[in-house]
């Protein structure tokens, strides 16, 4: 059998589905846009909720991939095109012929500047998930701009989630509990450290996930409902935030030495393209429509077009690990009876 | 100078820079199922006092974590300790002791 399928994307889902691929027999073109595999997880330094770090998924994934599989690497995919029941994928100028595509293109983090009341890129204080996870992995605890440590931090939920007026109408899923975890973390960095979580609802749907929230109000992190409202700096590049305190019902203010934005999942702008050569449409969110929602999570309506991973809207590592063997068993199915 | 009689209008704002949380730190200290209220209401559902009076051991327990002792000091007053709400409680708080606690931090103040 030397049947090609392409995989596009080289997260978490892409791995996955490429190993799963290349076990059942078939030549796999992994194609990455960046110069490294691994995705948005390969860039962050702890998971929930067991807060394993990230290097330890993404190196096992790597590691089965390593020259089994054929990697292209600062690959951006610029066209796809049938050709006589196959497809024809351009990368770089250069063309390779593939059976099948797994679409597994991923998503990217809210763009935070767009929530301008929230002065991300204008105050300097004011950073997103990602940035404190990397100051995790830089530090081992978050840092001001001055090099300080902030002695009080206000985590923010739902920014570029839930809300109509940036066109993210749903939820990422993922942020609630990664806001937890990094409250932990931020206590256990810094145990003298007052940290505020501003929610709507903690949405703490998988398994481990409430006992990691239970774990951060014993470690004394203060939770208060109610949506930020705007940012202001302050005397020492510190930061004013107002809310509601939803279960009073009254305003509440506060000054904090950082913001920390929990950034929701959005659609990644470059799948748009690929979608119009394939000849697909998003669903309303912006993400990659599946065929059926219920039944076939990973086809798509285009015919050896198949999907995993969070390109189909927010997941998380486990969701993504499991469309991709999904993904790859149907591949499997329409290439054996094609 | 002629005094007319103005003053600012008291603020309803929470002030969380001004706010003194030693009572919340006491009781969280004493007892840190404190701090495990989720806010769903089932203790002031089931409380028999709060079918008489206003009273909210939900409430309370939020005017402690915003500072306001007096008003939960107050507040406190009104339950009868009968327990009721301990046996409704998801997430196993204390409430019957967070009410002795504030009533101890009462006497001490």
């Amino acid at each position: 059998m030397n049947k090609i399928v392409a995989v596009i994307g080289g997260g978490v889902a892409g791995l996955e589905t490429s190993i799963q691929l290349e076990k059942l027999g078939y030549k796999v073109n992994l194609y990455e846009k960046d110069s490294e595999l691994g995705g948005h997880a390969g860039k962050w330094d702890r998971l929930f909720p067991n807060r394993r770090h990230a290097t330890e998924v993404i190196d096992s994934l790597t590691s089965r991939i390593k020259d089994k599989v054929q990697i292209n690497l600062v690959a951006t995919v610029n066209q796809i095109k049938r050709e006589n029941g196959s497809f024809l994928v351009e990368a770089n100028g250069k063309s390779q012929k593939a059976d099948a595509i797994v679409l597994t293109t991923g998503f990217e983090l809210f763009p935070a500047s767009k929530k301008e009341e929230y002065g991300y890129g204008i105050f300097d204080n004011v950073i997103t998930s990602a940035e404190l996870e990397k100051m995790f992995a830089d530090h081992g605890k978050p840092q001001s701009t001055t090099g300080k440590t902030p002695e009080k931090i206000a985590i923010i939920h739902c920014v570029g989630s839930r809300d109509e007026k940036v066109n993210r109408p749903y939820c990422s899923k993922v942020c609630c509990v990664t806001a937890v975890k990094q409250a932990i973390e931020i206590k256990e960095a810094i145990p003298t450290a007052e940290v505020y979580c501003f929610y709507m609802d903690l949405r703490m749907f998988g398994p481990g996930y409430e006992d990691l929230y239970k774990e951060a109000q014993v470690k004394g992190v203060n939770f208060i409902r109610g949506r930020l409202s705007e940012t202001s700096e302050m005397e020492g590049s510190r930061v004013l935030i107002k809310a509601e305190d939803t279960l009073s019902s009254k305003p509440l203010k506060m000054t904090v030495d950082m913001v920390v934005l929990m950034v929701g999942m959005s659609p990644l702008p470059s799948t748009e393209k690929i979608l119009k050569d394939l000849e697909l449409s998003p669903n309303n969110d912006g993400f990659v429509q599946v065929k059926d929602y219920h039944l076939e999570p990973t086809h798509t309506k285009a015919e050896g077009v198949f999907v995993a991973g969070a390109c189909t809207g927010p997941n998380n590592i486990t969701d993504s690990v499991n469309a991709a063997h999904s993904a790859a068993l149907e591949v499997h199915k329409y290439l054996t009876s094609k | 100078m002629v005094n007319f009689g103005y003053t600012p209008l008291p603020t309803h704002i929470h002030d969380m820079d001004k706010a003194s949380l030693t009572l919340a730190d006491s009781i969280s200290f004493e007892d840190a199922s404190f701090n495990l209220c989720i806010a769903c209401g089932s203790c002031t559902a089931t409380c028999t006092a709060g079918s008489f009076t206003n009273f909210s051991f939900r409430q309370m327990c939020h005017q402690i974590k915003r500072g306001e002792s007096k008003q939960a000091i107050a507040e406190s007053e009104k339950c009868m300790l009968c327990g009721k709400c301990t046996l409704a409680c998801p997430r196993n708080v204390n409430t019957r002791n967070i009410i002795r606690l504030v009533r101890k931090a009462n006497q001490t103040i």
